[in-house]
């Protein structure tokens, strides 16, 4: 049975100095602040040394005063999975976040569809053009004041 | 686009921005302009039977080859290609009413049979694909995505029905429609095809 | 003599592209420099339109994705609505669901393989035998639900319709008869020559490089690694049935074929332990309502699609709608790797690895 960790668990398992990043923890996953900066070292120390290599979806969600960038991770050795939040984009200016696609080849089509359908842009990715609408679609329609 | 050997060391998707941004300015346009059905000539009213009063034999002579081997063109786009696809294998067997070639280049086809929904980004693709089928041809719009945009008619990158871009000829329903029904409509066709003459309604002025 | 590069359209019409996919190939004569995929051609809004309708509805649009194998796509969405409102299913349905699951994989890999196959030249003949089959499992469909391919035969909470009495005498024939069917495309196909020659060593994919770029599936397996969902991570009674899984060695195309081929064999035993264990009993719990309500949360339970890991990651709000519903598909992540697993072969490489891959448009662009 995979195991997912709940928010203490997850604490508990990353080092030291990644313990400014956590903004809180829940039931079930903990939230980071978007720092770019650091964010990426983190998520390298999360796949090399604690072995979260199968990244298994990143996704979004657009709560109306802020929007969220969800990962879900996977450890094939040790058959866990863990759950973490990254919100973005304050008072719907200007969403954006690193991209992880330097660490995980498969965060590449996911970041292009959520750049396409949400609008969050992915900063360092290797090619942020729209994937599945064509070029200049007015909009981004998964938003929540998208007019059909 | 051709490139020196020597100058490729970067990929191909970083130079083809200017292209796709052109292929989505087409996009936009048919999606402002087509909004109206476009109207196909309906051979069933009484008038038309009256005028020629009487199929010669030339016509049915020629009505008769057209309808017996009518050739669709492979154009499955969603779930009911699947349906298309078993109802050209072996159980309901297309064969026997004459569709024998599933053909994949279009200038050697009749028949266009549209399976499965319809978006905007699809829709350039159908009329190029129409306007290169050489005249007789006839469309059946499979399904209700293709009839009426079916269960996804309120999308934002759904074509409602494409009669609104190619003329359609027999309408199919179903989500998907059994392949004894496509089978049903491909007979409607033939009927349909058998009421052409030359002197009244001549096959081929669809446009 | 100077030669130059020519760069070219493949698609979104063309008889081996399965579905409407588009590529920008780059080629120097014959060999393929570089590819760029388009897709997008199929992109309904399944999403968007899930968050106007209710929860029983969307499992309409959710067997629409991937078409060749509805009742997985609904086991997982309505898997994830149940860990979400706490809805305990009943026995007989959790039983049905899984009879009905393995029999929609032997359905979805009969279709891979005929249309690779059909790919390499093999014209129409094992495509037929295996369309056959196929034929056959849809009639068994059509008893228990009334529809061929798209069934909506889940709801939250165990199944909508009992089998019929004619389902189990017709379900037994078909499992006396399709391991001798097998026989016969594997003894047609297997030790062939022609398929030897074109699949083995083309399209080598690494096994870190797999999982790096967040492959699962039979393509996984092929690459030589032990990840399936149904033994490492069991839902619904996955844990009360015992089967093996077959690994790859090379990873290859000619290793996803095969994967493919011992799969449908292992998911005919599945079936034969499910119709040892059922019992008869209620199929749907009495206190699940109409409108389903979950409370505030979220909620992500992967499963083990034919195609790979398929999960649903639904968020409510306390509403009969969800407020964010997406789809992770197995088939988008699988066509991560393609421009790196087809350059340096030959153009006629590049359909059959497509193939390999098996890819179902409804899918990748939902």
């Amino acid at each position: 049975m995979t195991k997912e960790l709940t928010g203490n668990e997850i604490k508990s398992t990353l080092n030291e100095n990644y313990h400014s990043l956590i903004d809180s923890v829940e039931a079930d996953h903990i939230v980071l602040k978007n720092k770019k900066e650091k964010l990426l070292s983190f998520f390298e120390n999360l796949k090399n040394e604690k072995k979260f290599n199968l990244l298994s979806s990143v996704t979004s969600v657009d709560f109306l005063s802020k929007f969220v960038v969800v990962y879900h991770f996977t450890s094939i050795e040790k058959n866990e999975s863990i759950v973490i939040k990254i919100p973005c984009g304050e008072s719907r200016k200007e969403p954006s976040v690193i991209s992880i696609t330097s660490v995980w080849r498969g965060a590449e089509l996911q970041e292009r569809e959520i750049y396409d359908l949400m609008g969050i842009y992915f900063d360092n990715h290797p090619n942020m053009k729209r994937l599945l609408l064509w070029e200049n679609f007015d909009g981004h329609p998964l938003r929540k004041d998208f007019v059909n | 686009m051709e490139l020196n050997k020597k100058d490729f060391n970067y990929p191909l998707y970083s130079q083809t921005s200017e292209i796709d941004i052109e292929e989505g300015d087409v996009i936009n346009k048919m999606k402002r302009e087509n909004v109206e059905e476009i109207p196909v000539d309906d051979l069933s009213s009484n008038d038309e039977l009256k005028k020629s009063a009487f199929v010669t034999s030339v016509d049915f002579l020629l009505n008769w080859a057209r309808k017996s081997s009518i050739f669709p063109a492979q154009f499955g786009l969603a779930c009911c290609a699947f349906e298309m696809i078993a109802s050209a294998a072996s159980r309901f067997d297309l064969a026997r009413f004459g569709a024998e070639r599933f053909s994949a280049s279009p200038r050697q086809a009749d028949l266009m049979i549209v399976a499965g929904t319809v978006t905007w980004k699809m829709a350039p693709a159908i009329r190029t694909m129409y306007d290169q089928m050489s005249d007789p041809k006839w469309v059946i719009s499979m399904g209700v995505c293709a009839t009426s945009g079916g269960p996804y008619y309120d999308s934002y990158s759904v074509v409602p029905g494409v009669n609104k871009i190619v003329p359609v000829d027999v309408y199919v329903p179903g989500c998907p429609p059994r392949p004894d029904a496509l089978l049903y409509g491909l007979m409607q066709l033939h009927e349909k095809i058998r009421r052409y003459s030359l002197k009244g309604k001549s096959a081929g002025n669809n446009d | 003599m100077s030669t130059e590069l020519v760069t070219m359209n493949i698609g979104p019409i063309h008889p081996s592209t399965h579905g409407v996919f588009r590529m920008r190939v780059t080629f120097d004569g014959e060999t393929i420099i570089d590819a760029e995929p388009i897709i997008g051609y199929l992109h309904r809004g399944s999403e968007k339109l899930a968050e106007e309708r209710t929860y029983t509805q969307i499992v309409t649009l959710t067997d629409r994705m991937d078409y060749t194998a509805s009742m997985t796509n609904n086991q997982a969405y309505i898997l994830s609505v149940e860990k979400l409102s706490g809805i305990k299913p009943a026995e007989r349905g959790v039983w049905l669901r899984m009879i009905a699951a393995e029999l929609q994989r032997v359905a979805a890999h009969s279709v891979a393989i005929g249309f690779l196959i059909n790919d390499l030249g093999a014209w129409h003949t094992p495509l037929l035998y295996l369309l056959r089959e196929r034929e056959k499992i849809l009639e068994l469909f059509e008893m228990m639900c009334g529809a061929r391919i798209t069934n909506s035969y889940l709801r939250p909470g165990g199944v909508f319709m009992d089998a019929p009495d004619e389902f189990w005498p017709a379900l037994n024939r078909f499992l006396d008869e399709m391991p001798e069917r097998l026989n016969d495309i594997e003894n047609l196909l297997t030790d062939n020559e022609i398929i030897i020659s074109r699949t083995q060593n083309v399209a080598v994919l690494d096994k870190d490089d797999a999982i790096n770029a967040s492959i699962t599936g039979p393509m996984l397996r092929a690459s030589g690694i032990d990840w399936d969902l149904r033994h490492r991570n069991p839902y619904d009674f996955y844990d009360k049935v015992s089967f093996r899984r077959p690994l790859g060695t090379v990873g290859d195309n000619n290793d996803r074929y095969l994967v493919r081929l011992h799969e449908i064999r292992e998911s005919l035993k599945i079936i034969e332990q499910c119709l040892d264990l059922i019992e008869p009993g209620p199929i749907k719990p009495e206190e699940v309502p109409f409108l389903v309500r979950p409370p505030e949360g979220d909620s992500y339970v992967p499963i083990e699609a034919p195609k790979g890991e398929l999960g649903f990651y639904l968020v409510s709000d306390g509403g009969i709608s969800p407020f964010r519903c997406h789809v992770r598909a197995p088939s988008l992540m699988n066509l991560t790797l393609l421009r790196d697993m087809v350059i340096g072969y030959k153009i006629a490489d590049l359909f059959v690895t497509f193939g390999s891959v098996d890819v179902n448009m409804g899918e990748v662009d939902r």
